[in-house]
Parts: structure tokens; C-alpha cells; sequence
């Protein structure tokens, strides 16, 4: 009796949170005249609204900016991360407890506050609609390095010790000798780094105005808000489904890391 | 020396993207500028026009109602599901995989979810009210209620996410405490409130922080949504920030604003820490 319950409550729960993710798949797949309708068995299966979405504005560009602009970040912050991380939990060094300070306190700091210069640097630098100003301000950041600075605080002494009389300079030991052993790390740092930057979508609307420099976030935001979509229903969903679609597929085959890691940090990006 | 070598390209962009910038934005309350035309010094002018804004207080008060709203909900919500999936359960992955879903897909395709739920004529919502033989609800149109509909949907978004951490709290309390439980013959919902509710206040605070934070960074729902209307009663603490600053160009104003909606998190922030070690 007690079970049916919980199931009952889960399965309603279930559908609370795919029904309308299910929705907009078949409404955007659905044949013009039943798009409204939101139906869950559309007649047919039509391709029309992603055709005319991809027609209308350069989604596929957009896709491709994204991939870059993510890609490099999360580089960015596995290599960035894991150096400063090494230094603050392996190397001694006068300032060491001063620049662990810093990184705290980056991590309390509220972004509203250096939302308006930080697009002031951007503007003197020239970087206005360019990638660099995607990219550059979200190559490092304070959680990438704590937790580089926590892993690599496991690793054996001994690996390091070893691996510095076979002549390791530090860069080798960081990339050689701590990644390969500090996989769960880099695996978290990655998703959360790589997630957080793909679904980013203040800072492109206000450093992008460049139509072929939109990641697909901003994209989609312009297209659903601004004319090009003409109100019709079928073509801002069939642009969500495109923006979702990437993440979701990763999600469906990595889920249990995404959990973890969104988990063990609290951050969704 | 190589310890240096190593942290300096963070040093470098630390001093550029952080230190810089905050300080440049102190100085900038100072002023007027636009950007283009050259700055001018203006004093104390952004602080008083700040304390007389009724706009300011309006998108504060906005971001409490959003909070008064999201945070009980998402407490309750993410605490009875998380203790449901935390029974010996099939297809426990199954479930909470579903649940976490809304907190991996992007804000944006989210808002545009919710906008088909939300619209007053064809709106999903409203067909099922009608057929239920209810009225129409204005969602987003009703300045009263626009802003708890986008604190629903943000519930709605973020939950998965509290109920993955709830049940890494769950992890936390010693087994013994159950077991000492079953022999006074306590019920099942009576070990929940007395032994698992305050063993796991750090992660109900934990909770309250991220959507305290996520509260006052409410950017693209409302901008999606209803721009801020109707009668600003969804304008937040960004969309407020972005308007000033990349509408009309008043950098100094806005930030300014940004100064002051940073000190209001750090001190929201500081006081719930307060109130919730209280509370054990």
C-alpha cells in the first residue's frame, strides 16, 4: 500500500518534470496546423520549423561559436586551475596564504559589481564583439583552483618526489604525473566549467551585437524576443530544442557525472 | 621563483578582471559617463539619486518576493522528494535523473518552456483551468502575480538540483541515530522531523545561499518574459543593472547600483547565516 504511494508520488513528479520538456520536442516537430495544439501525438513528423529556424538565422554558426567559446574555456580553466592549484597545495612560497585569500574572497565577490566595468575593459581593449571577449574574462576561476588545490593536496608526496629526480620540471609534473591522477577533478571542474559557459547568456548580450559572434543561448534569446521568429510557436520551440539538445544528449550519456558534479559544488553554472 | 612563474598568469587576471574592476567601479559612482563622451565628476549625485529611485526599492522588493516564494517552496519540495528517493526504491537513478534534467538545460530554453505554460489565451495552464471549467489566470500579466509565477518556474528549475544535495545531507547523519529511534518505536515521518531535519541544517542552508545568490542574478527569465513588467513588478537587481548600463549608458549609475545590490547580498547572506545558527 505504503509503495504505491511513493511510486504514485514519483511517477507524477516524473512527468512533472519531462511532460514539458516532451511537449516542446513534438510541438516543434508537429506539421504547422497542430503546432498550438501542444499535442503530444502530432500526425506527422515535419522538419519545417528547424529548417526555417536554421534559415532565418545562423544557428549552425551559433552552434560552432558555442562549441569554441566553451571548449577553450574549459581548457582554460583545467590548465589555469590546476597550475595555481598545484602552487597553492605543493609549492612553498612567500604570499602563498595571501593569494588563497584572494581566491576566497573572488569566490564571495558578487558578479553584479564588476558587471559594468569589466564591459568598460572589454569596450578600451577593442574586444567588443570579438571572441576574446567571450572567451579571456572566464578562463580562470576560483572553484577550478580550490579544487585542484584540494585534489592535488591527496596525491602522494612520494609521486611528486619521484617524479622530480627523473627530472619532471613543475609543468610536467602538473600535466604527466597529477592529471592522470586527479581525474575525478578534472572531470568536475570540466562539466561544471563546460556547462556554466554554455548555457551563459548575460555576458554575450552585452559584449556580442555581431550576429555571426552569437553563441547559441543568445541566439535563441534574439530570435524568440525579436521579429525574426514572427510569433510562431513551432520555430521559437524548434530554437530551444536546438539550444537544449547538446547539453541534454551529453546529460543523457554522462548523467551520473553531471550529478555528482553539480553536486558536490552546488554550482549549475 | 618558479612558484611565482606558476600563478602569474592568475595574478595577471586577477589584478585586470577583479581588482581593477571593482575598484574602477567604487570610482565610477563618483561620476557621469556614457563611454563615448568624456567623464564627468559628479559627487555624491548617483547616491542620492539611488536612495530617492523607487525603482531600486521596487526591484529589491521584487527579489524578496521572489525569494519568500522560491525558498520555502523549494525546501519543502526538494526535502519530500529527496526523502521519498532515499527508501529502497526501483528506478531510483531513473527518478532522480528526471528530477535534475531542468537543472542542466540553459535558463533560456526553460523561460521559453514556461512561456507556453504561462500565456493567457493558449497557455497550457489556462486550457486546463478552462476545461476544468476554472477562469483564466493572469500569469504574467497580472502585476501581482507575475512575480511568484517566475519564482515557481525557477522552483520548478532548480529543485533537482536540492534534492541531489539533500540527499548527500541525508548521507551525513550517523545510522546509530535511526537506530536508537526504532527501538523507542518512533515512526517513520517522527525520525524525519526529530533526528534527519536538524542534522541536516547545514545543507538547508547551503540551500537558502545559492537561491539567495541565484535570486538577486534573476536576469534572463524576466528579460524573456515580460521585460520587467507589467508595472515592474518583475524587474530584478540585474535587469535593472543592464537596463541602466546597456540602455541608457549611465555607468556611473549603474554602478552604483551594482555596489548596492552587491552589499545587500553579502548582508541577506551574512544575517540568514546568523538566523539559521540560531536556529540548532
Amino acid at each position: 500500500m505504503k509503495k504505491t504511494i511513493i511510486y504514485t508520488i514519483l511517477i507524477f513528479g516524473a512527468i512533472m518534470f519531462l511532460y514539458p520538456f516532451l511537449l516542446m520536442i513534438t510541438a516543434s516537430i508537429a506539421p504547422e496546423n497542430e503546432i498550438s495544439k501542444l499535442t503530444l501525438l502530432p500526425s506527422s513528423i515535419s522538419l519545417n520549423s528547424y529548417k526555417q529556424v536554421f534559415s532565418k538565422v545562423p544557428m549552425g554558426r551559433a552552434f560552432i561559436n558555442s562549441l569554441i567559446v566553451s571548449s577553450t574555456i574549459t581548457l582554460g580553466v583545467l590548465v589555469f586551475g590546476s597550475m595555481v592549484g598545484y602552487a597553492l597545495s605543493r609549492l612553498e612560497f612567500k604570499g602563498r596564504n595571501l593569494v588563497f585569500y584572494i581566491i576566497i574572497f573572488t569566490m564571495t565577490l558578487p558578479f553584479q559589481i564588476t558587471l559594468i566595468p569589466q564591459y568598460i575593459i572589454m569596450v578600451k581593449l577593442g574586444w567588443v564583439d570579438t571572441y576574446l571577449a567571450l572567451i579571456v574574462p572566464y578562463l580562470m576561476n576560483a572553484l577550478g583552483i580550490i579544487m585542484f588545490r584540494q585534489y592535488f593536496k591527496a596525491i602522494p608526496q612520494d609521486l611528486i618526489d619521484a617524479a622530480r629526480i627523473d627530472g619532471c620540471g613543475e609543468l610536467r609534473i602538473i600535466f604527466r604525473i597529477l592529471w592522470p591522477n586527479a581525474l575525478p577533478a578534472l572531470v568536475t571542474v570540466g562539466i561544471i566549467t563546460f556547462m556554466g559557459s554554455w548555457n551563459e547568456v548575460l555576458w554575450p548580450l552585452i559584449v556580442i551585437r555581431d550576429q555571426n559572434l552569437m553563441t547559441m543561448p543568445q541566439m535563441v534569446t534574439l530570435f524568440v524576443l525579436g521579429g525574426r521568429s514572427e510569433g510562431q510557436l513551432g520555430l521559437k520551440l524548434a530554437s530551444a530544442v536546438s539550444l537544449a539538445l547538446p547539453i541534454a544528449i551529453a546529460y543523457m550519456f554522462f548523467q551520473k557525472y553531471f550529478i555528482q558534479s553539480i553536486a558536490s559544488t552546488g554550482i549549475k553554472g | 621563483m618558479i612558484p611565482y612563474l606558476i600563478i602569474s598568469p592568475y595574478i595577471i587576471f586577477f589584478l585586470i578582471f577583479i581588482a581593477f574592476p571593482v575598484l574602477f567601479s567604487i570610482f565610477l559612482t563618483f561620476n557621469k559617463w556614457n563611454i563615448i563622451s568624456p567623464m564627468q565628476f559628479s559627487g555624491f549625485k548617483n547616491y542620492i539619486r539611488l536612495f530617492q529611485d523607487a525603482l531600486f526599492f521596487k526591484s529589491i522588493y521584487n527579489t524578496f518576493i521572489f525569494l519568500a516564494i522560491n525558498i520555502p517552496l523549494q525546501i519543502v519540495i526538494a526535502l519530500f522528494l529527496a526523502e521519498i528517493l532515499n527508501q529502497k526504491i526501483k528506478f531510483r537513478g531513473f527518478f532522480r535523473a528526471a528530477f535534475f534534467l531542468p537543472v542542466v538545460v540553459s535558463g533560456v530554453v526553460v523561460t521559453i518552456l514556461w512561456q507556453q505554460l504561462y500565456g493567457f489565451d493558449t497557455g497550457l495552464l489556462n486550457r486546463i483551468l478552462v476545461s476544468l471549467g476554472f477562469g483564466r489566470i493572469g500569469w504574467l500579466i497580472d502585476p501581482k502575480l507575475a512575480m511568484p509565477s517566475i519564482a515557481i518556474m525557477a522552483t520548478w528549475k532548480n529543485v533537482g538540483l536540492y534534492i541531489v544535495l539533500f540527499l548527500v545531507g541525508f548521507q551525513t547523519v550517523p545510522k546509530q541515530y535511526y537506530e536508537a529511534a526504532d527501538l523507542e518505536g518512533a515512526s517513520h515521518w517522527q525520525k524525519f522531523f526529530k533526528i534527519t531535519m536538524p542534522m541536516i541544517n547545514p545543507t538547508i542552508f547551503l540551500v537558502v545561499i545559492l537561491s539567495t545568490v541565484g535570486g538577486f542574478s534573476l536576469f534572463i527569465e524576466p528579460y524573456i518574459l515580460t521585460g520587467g513588467g507589467p508595472l515592474n513588478s518583475t524587474l530584478s537587481a540585474v535587469l535593472y543593472i543592464y537596463k541602466e548600463g546597456f540602455f541608457y549608458y549611465h555607468m556611473g549609475y549603474a554602478s552604483t547600483l551594482g555596489l548596492f545590490f552587491a552589499l545587500i547580498i553579502v548582508s541577506v547572506v551574512v544575517i540568514q547565516k546568523k538566523f539559521i545558527e540560531k536556529e540548532v
